[in-house]
């Protein structure tokens, strides 16, 4: 490797008590990227965010930053700033003297503080509200002052723990956006732990899966999608259904599987599967076709009742019962007009390729 | 012009116990005492109007010098306490958890199951020099011979700091306990040593509950009869005592009463500068 | 038990006792009696009750509460109270607490003829009779030696430098204004000699201020002091000095070369006092020889009861003879009448000795 990682772990290792938070877990960052760790809640996340802020000390491992061992470096001489969950901005100072903070602490001239400070309000749209208390503020302009707080130190990397968490659903989506332009105006590098998926995906050029303590898959969002690893990673990562069964048969590029609801399917699999493997197949509902007037071929079909319609604009979708056994599959509704007429009860074909879905081992 | 309807009428109705109680107990008395002290008696039984106990008061130094003494030892045992409090409070507050929470505030309540009384006699069992402490003291061999640690200011001190712990412990947990931690971590995180987070983090926040602590304390220290009295021995010179003294022993009510106005004014004025000096609005302290 | 340790905070109350006054009805009939510990012990009061049907309610006090407590509600709240008597005639002037005593109620016969005189004299008002006398005691030394021959002066010699405790109040200046020689009560009426007595005592006493243990408040904080060995010489009550004798057999009560110095605690009516048949009844029946010597037996102190001397124990007999004889009973100064003005001029002296360092 020709460039050092901004951030590099080597086999770290963490437990509380019996308990072992993070297990094993080895990654680089490069620099200048948007890398986010994502996981349900109990994953062992935040403890690992905690260790590289340096909050807490690996059991084992070593984590790099910039190419120089961290270890024994507490938090407050660390060239890494964290973002809190819930900000953690001071109530009792205004805007100017939270994003001053750092610098104070760095003894730079107070002239120079009003300066860069000013200059940081101006690059994250907020300019002139230094006097302001932080209660004036709305969710948006607190979250962005406590990005600035700490972008203001130039930090080597910068840590976000969930802070769009507290924020309602509008205003997350376009926090996304905004986080996302403003990690490039600035090229700082963001680890970004998060449990959504979505946010996850939206902003990152990496994404780590994590899940008992350990990653399932590194990659970007695109890959984690389509060519996820693990099913915990195709489980977790966008909506899929999922069909238990059995190999029946195997071929070059796909396998054969017969599922417990007695449909034999075609599909491709994440390893070379042998015949009478139990498996998992999972199916994303944007890769089924609904197939009304069954004109097109298909290598896999399945007819089903419309259960219910469930309508959300561009994320509608159906809810459809297979004739043949108690399975209920989730399908996409794209809006386009042409499905404007389904009803409920209406029997309709779904229709999908081999490749679209992707089967695991099961267990 | 106030109309008292159904409703308005009910409020005042339920207002009325509390005005009442305010009224007799609290404003009544205290206007009572002003008309007292400001007659001077001439003969038996017949007084005339004058500001001559007011005047006493600045001219005598004795007792402006009491005064001072009170309310500089005051000041003092207030920031003591504070002192000792505040990491008291923090470890309950912020370190302690569950069970051990609970016990410790507790501890803190525990000395005030028996009356003020009684805990300075404990006191004076302990510290007098036929005492508990002046005979450990001798039998481990530290001292040759009785320690009389009693009647002087540092035992005062030791006493009035003991008596005003928890009214300066409760405020502080409650105002600790609403303070999310990760303040401090921010702080730290952000190149902040733990001086500068204490300094700029956690006491700015903390404020508001040191303040009202501080009032309360300096005013209950202030208003002290019996720790002062019993600990301080022959030199004990307490603001208090001398009211006392005044209402009791002299039958000098008017003198009485005009000290005891003063005591109210310049405590009010004290803590005023305080709030004043602090930046704290007297609202925030007694919303804490 | 002497004149008692007093709880402070009673006397803080004396405001409130004119409220709760009003609320008190005659039920069954009652007495209530403001006097000093040991007064009043259980066992007469229950004869009493037996005898007459009447409770007695007993409440502790000293000579400055007592005051403060009925003129904070001009001489309500108690139907008869046991001042002092040289503490009488000016309160009287100046509050009329006191209503005059019937005398022709009394059975005068059970009174020591001279004390009963003497007391009157003392007390009377416009040339009413405002107290009759109840019991008597001295002030002077209780010292932890057998040194008999002692001075108020040695409270300031360095043989009991750090070992020495007295009240700062009033008879401790009388005590030693006496001891350099002067005579305090003849200048009682001389407000300017008696300004110049206090102001030797006052710098004798603060010249000396180091060689004090502690000022004491209460009889039982005395006690303890002495007791404890922390104080080795005190100005302070017989009765104290006799229970000392009586437990250590070495403590006592030493009457001071100047004199003792002398008191006598009365009875008087309260302005307002709403039972004085029962005072009356229980002045006569706690004045039969038999029952005052109980109360000496109680208080320590020897009363104004003839023939009540034969009935005490013998223990304090015996404290008394090493502490008297003929010559220093003689040489007790008997406190006369304080005139209006003079506790102005003591009260600061006091405070001076006190916040001298």
């Amino acid at each position: 490797m020709s460039v050092t990682p901004d951030l590099e772990c080597r086999g770290i290792n963490k437990s509380f008590g019996q308990f072992q938070a993070v297990n094993d877990v080895s990654f680089s960052i490069p620099a200048g990227s948007f890398f986010s760790i994502l996981g349900p809640s109990g994953c062992g996340k935040t403890s690992l965010l905690r260790m590289l802020a340096g909050f807490s000390e690996p059991d084992s491992g070593e984590i790099l930053i910039k190419g120089k061992s961290v270890k024994g470096i507490p938090p407050n001489k660390r060239p890494v700033n964290m973002v809190f969950q819930h900000l953690a901005l001071f109530p009792m100072m205004n805007v100017g003297d939270n994003i001053a903070y750092g610098l104070k602490r760095r003894k730079v001239s107070a002239q120079e503080q009003q300066r860069r400070v000013a200059d940081v309000l101006e690059r994250i749209g907020l300019p002139g509200i230094e006097k302001k208390s932080i209660d004036q503020l709305s969710g948006g302009q607190k979250q962005r002052v406590a990005i600035a707080r700490c972008l203001i130190l130039e930090p080597a990397l910068l840590l976000l723990d969930e802070p769009l968490g507290a924020l309602d659903l509008k205003l997350r989506e376009q926090m996304k956006i905004e986080l996302k332009t403003l990690q490039q105006t600035f090229g700082t590098t963001f680890v970004y732990i998060t449990h959504d998926q979505s946010e996850a995906m939206v902003m990152s050029d990496q994404v780590a899966v994590m899940n008992h303590g350990r990653f399932e898959q590194v990659g970007s969002p695109q890959t984690l999608y389509y060519q996820p690893e693990t099913p915990f990673v195709a489980g977790f990562v966008g909506n899929n259904n999922r069909l238990s069964g059995q190999v029946i048969k195997t071929a070059k590029d796909f396998i054969q599987v017969s599922t417990e609801s007695g449909h034999i399917f075609h599909t491709s699999s994440s390893s070379i599967l042998e015949t009478n493997t139990a498996v998992e197949m999972f199916l994303r509902p944007e890769a089924i076709h609904i197939d009304r007037d069954s004109d097109k071929s298909w290598q896999n079909t399945m007819k089903g009742r419309i259960d219910n319609i469930l309508f959300d604009g561009g994320n509608s979708q159906l809810l459809v019962r297979d004739t043949a056994s108690p399975t209920q599959m989730t399908v996409a509704l794209p809006q386009t007009g042409k499905y404007q007429k389904l009803r409920q009860g209406e029997i309709i074909k779904l229709g999908w390729n081999a490749e679209q879905s992707i089967a695991f081992k099961a267990g | 012009m106030l109309k008292l309807t159904g409703k308005n009428l009910s409020f005042y109705l339920l207002l009325m116990p509390l005005l009442l109680t305010l009224g007799l107990l609290i404003v009544l008395p205290q206007l009572d005492m002003l008309g007292v002290s400001l007659r001077e008696r001439i003969s038996y039984g017949e007084y005339k109007f004058s500001f001559l106990h007011y005047t006493e008061f600045f001219t005598e130094p004795l007792y402006w010098n009491t005064f001072l003494r009170t309310a500089v030892m005051s000041i003092m045992a207030t920031l003591l306490t504070l002192l000792i409090a505040f990491p008291i409070a923090w470890y309950i507050a912020k370190v302690a958890q569950g069970k051990n929470k609970k016990l410790l505030f507790l501890a803190c309540l525990i000395p005030f199951w028996v009356s003020e009384l009684v805990r300075t006699y404990g006191w004076m069992i302990l510290l007098r020099e036929s005492g508990i402490i002046s005979g450990f003291l001798q039998w481990s061999g530290l001292s040759s011979g009785p320690v009389e640690l009693l009647y002087n200011d540092i035992t005062v001190m030791t006493g009035l700091i003991y008596a005003s712990m928890l009214f300066m412990v409760v405020p502080l947990v409650s105002t600790l306990e609403g303070m999310d931690d990760s303040l401090v971590e921010a702080a730290y995180d952000l190149g902040a040593s733990t001086f500068t987070v204490i300094r700029s983090i956690i006491l700015p926040y903390a404020m508001p509950g040191v303040i009202s602590g501080c009032i309360v304390v300096f005013m209950l220290t202030l208003g002290n009869y019996l720790t002062p009295t019993l600990l301080g021995g022959k030199h004990s010179l307490w603001f208090t005592e001398q009211i006392f003294t005044q209402f009791i022993t002299r039958f000098n009510w008017e003198q009485g009463a005009a000290f005891g106005v003063l005591l109210l004014t310049l405590s009010s004025l004290l803590v005023w500068t305080g709030l004043k000096l602090s930046g704290q609005s007297f609202k925030q302290a007694v919303a804490s | 038990m002497s004149r008692s340790a007093i709880k402070i905070r009673h006397s803080l109350l004396a405001l409130a006792v004119s409220a709760s006054t009003l609320s008190i009805s005659a039920q069954a009939e009652e007495l209530r009696l403001l006097t000093w510990g040991g007064y009043a012990p259980q066992e007469v009061i229950d004869q009493f009750e037996k005898e007459t049907g009447i409770e007695v309610k007993v409440t502790k006090s000293n000579n400055e509460d007592m005051i403060s407590k009925l003129r904070a509600t001009r001489g309500a709240g108690y139907d008869l109270v046991q001042p002092s008597q040289d503490r009488i005639t000016g309160a009287q002037k100046e509050y009329r607490i006191y209503k005059p005593i019937d005398l022709s109620k009394l059975k005068s016969d059970r009174f020591i003829a001279s004390m009963l005189d003497a007391t009157k004299k003392n007390t009377s008002v416009n040339g009413k009779v405002y107290g009759v006398p109840h019991i008597w005691g001295t002030s002077g030394l209780i010292a932890n030696s057998d040194q008999q021959n002692l001075s108020f002066n040695d409270l300031c010699s360095d043989d009991y430098k750090g070992k020495v405790s007295y009240r700062l109040k009033r008879p401790t200046l009388i005590g030693f204004a006496f001891a350099m020689g002067e005579d305090p009560f003849a200048a009682y009426n001389d407000q300017k000699k008696y300004a110049e007595i206090l102001g030797r005592v006052e710098q004798k006493l603060i010249q000396c201020k180091s060689n004090v243990k502690a000022y004491w408040s209460g009889g039982d904080a005395l006690i303890n002091l002495l007791r404890s060995g922390e104080v080795t010489l005190a100005m302070g009550w017989d009765a104290g000095g006799w229970k000392l004798h009586k437990e250590t057999g070495k403590i006592n009560f030493v009457a001071p070369k100047s004199g003792a110095l002398g008191w006598i605690d009365t009875f008087a009516l309260p302005a307002k006092g709403k039972n004085d048949e029962a005072a009356y009844k229980w002045i006569n029946f706690v004045m039969q020889p038999e029952i005052a010597a109980k109360i000496t037996d109680s208080a320590g102190n020897f009363t104004a009861s003839v023939g009540a001397e034969n009935y005490v124990n013998k223990a304090l007999s015996n404290s008394y003879k090493i502490s008297y004889n003929q010559t220093s009973l003689d040489n007790i100064k008997w406190y006369p009448p304080v005139p209006a003005g003079l506790e102005q001029l003591e009260g600061k002296t006091l405070d001076r000795i006190k916040a001298a360092q």
